[in-house]
């Protein structure tokens, strides 16, 4: 079945490729930390299950090194803004039909693997199809726009290049998840959490309760983590068996209470520093910023919706 | 007590402004070790989870379509096709991206549309562009069009994807309440997302409204 291996591979090459023309970039005075960054990336996602636990956490290790002490650049290059507005004239509005040749085949892998059993692991379905969609939109590409062949691996160096280390910080950060839940961090914010709730107030636990969710949310940069901890601490004994609140509406918008925190907190790097990055904006934490405004009503909205519906 | 100086570490970190991977393995460090593992411990378990993990960083493969693609002028078309699109504003094409995004989402499909696949190479050079008809922009403003883009893809995917049965965290719901006695079908859950992606539709889509406003007025925004 094709699953997971097939997408790490597929992933493993494009970085090996990153890796070799970052070494090869002579305008990128850095282009060994480069090399080095993206070739390690790479080795974790061809060999990540045969290195073993430990040699593994080294790897992260070398590749915070790298990043650490500013051994990433970036080179100069690129096509000039007067080649890409001529070609852009020159192609027209087909360029869209292929830029949407990724979703496309994403959607149809999604629901069309789902006719033909045994083909592709039903959990990977949508990773699997988004692949093949890549790689469909390349191959037409490259018949279509003739470009020199390493031209996409060149210029997805570039893109990948001015993404940098901020390209790992959503990986590192659902890893340091793991350390936390190993540590017990959990219990002991969920015990802080369950000493603060006001006796004999029902909005003030729901208030402690969606509060809780979007901060710990914060800290922890994902809803998921946030959820098992706030839900045993608060949801559970105080809301749903105290109070008899409807298990259903407490949990489903005491999650999206959460998700109110994703948007306020850069802990969430692929949602709030990655895009900064890719977007190539001065201040990384302006997209935060701009999701606050939209956040905190949401927050209250969630609060005010479990206080009406579940009771 | 003591492990949630982890957390302390985090806080620190990125209020100083350290290098974030930096700070993330401080962090575990320091977690790890008030919990009384061993270093050797804690970076097998880092190193584990990192392994686990690794399909968070498989989005990349499309950068190689979307670098070619804007070699030959993807944004400079999205941001042509605005410029000629008669009632185009930064705000009505942002509404109409988070509609679809959604919409989208509630279906399952959250990876079709994202950061690298969407926003850079179409939604934020188009944002752009209308933001460009409405007034001249100073690099602040282009700035908050382009975080604007980006939030919007975020608003539209967080709030829509909880109405899908088969999302992560619904399931994730299903999982612990069972733990816990509680047994409901993932519909169940599902349905309760429902009223929050329309208030979450009102609440940004009002944003938007005001930016749109603003860039009318051709008032300068914070």
């Amino acid at each position: 079945m094709i699953g997971l291996p097939f997408v790490y591979s597929l992933a493993g090459l494009a970085f090996l490729a990153f890796a070799v023309l970052s070494l090869r970039d002579a305008s990128n005075p850095k282009r060994w930390g480069n090399g080095a960054f993206w070739g390690l990336l790479a080795l974790s996602m061809l060999a990540g299950d045969r290195l073993g636990d430990f040699a593994n956490g080294l790897l992260v290790l070398a590749l915070v090194a790298i990043a650490g002490t500013g051994q990433l650049g970036r080179g100069s290059g690129g096509t000039s803004a007067g080649v890409r507005s001529e070609r852009a004239a020159h192609h027209g509005n087909r360029l869209f039909l292929l830029a949407l040749v990724i979703p496309a085949t994403a959607l149809a892998g999604t629901f069309g693997f789902e006719h033909v059993p045994g083909l592709v692991n039903p959990k990977q379905v949508t990773l699997v199809s988004l692949s093949l969609g890549a790689l469909l939109a390349l191959a037409i590409g490259l018949a279509w726009l003739r470009p020199h062949p390493a031209a996409p691996l060149q210029e997805g160096r570039r893109l990948m290049d001015s993404v940098g280390w901020a390209a790992i910080l959503p990986q590192m950060l659902a890893s340091l998840g793991a350390v936390f839940a190993l540590a017990g961090v959990g219990n002991v914010v969920g015990q802080l959490m369950s000493s603060v709730i006001p006796d004999d107030s029902l909005i003030g636990a729901v208030i402690a309760f969606t509060l809780g969710m979007a901060l710990f949310t914060m800290i922890m940069g994902n809803a998921f983590a946030a959820f098992p901890v706030m839900a045993a601490a608060i949801a559970v004994p105080v809301l749903i068996r105290q109070y008899g609140g409807d298990p259903a509406v407490v949990c489903a918008i005491g999650m999206l209470a959460g998700f109110c925190g994703t948007l306020m907190t850069p802990m969430a790097a692929n949602f709030n520093v990655v895009p900064a990055a890719l977007l190539e904006l001065k201040d990384r934490n302006v997209v935060v910023r701009a999701q606050v405004g939209t956040a905190l009503p949401l927050l209250a909205v969630n609060t005010l919706l479990i206080w009406w519906f579940a009771f | 007590m003591w492990v949630l100086s982890g957390i302390a570490v985090m806080v620190l970190g990125f209020v100083l402004r350290f290098n974030p991977l930096l700070v993330v393995v401080a962090a575990a460090a320091v977690t790890g070790l008030a919990a009384g593992l061993d270093l050797h411990a804690i970076v097998s378990a880092f190193g584990k989870a990192f392994n686990d993990t690794r399909y968070v960083s498989v989005v990349w493969i499309v950068l190689p379509v979307i670098g070619l693609l804007e070699a030959h002028g993807l944004q400079e078309r999205a941001r042509a096709l605005i410029a000629g699109l008669k009632g185009a504003t930064t705000g009505r094409l942002l509404t109409g991206y988070l509609v679809i995004r959604q919409l989208s989402s509630a279906l399952g499909l959250t990876s079709v549309a994202g950061h690298a696949q969407t926003v850079r190479p179409l939604v934020a050079p188009m944002a752009e562009a209308a933001a460009e008809r409405q007034k001249d922009l100073s690099e602040d403003e282009r700035e908050q069009v382009k975080a604007m883009s980006a939030a919007t893809d975020n608003i539209g995917l967080f709030f829509g994807e909880d109405i899908f049965i088969a999302i992560g965290s619904i399931l994730l719901m299903v999982g612990f309440l069972e733990q816990q006695g509680i047994v409901l079908t993932p519909f169940q859950l599902s349905v309760w997302a429902i009223p929050t992606a329309i208030a979450a539709f009102l609440v940004h889509g009002f944003r938007l409204w005001r930016l749109d406003r603003r860039l009318a007025a051709k008032e300068p925004f914070q």
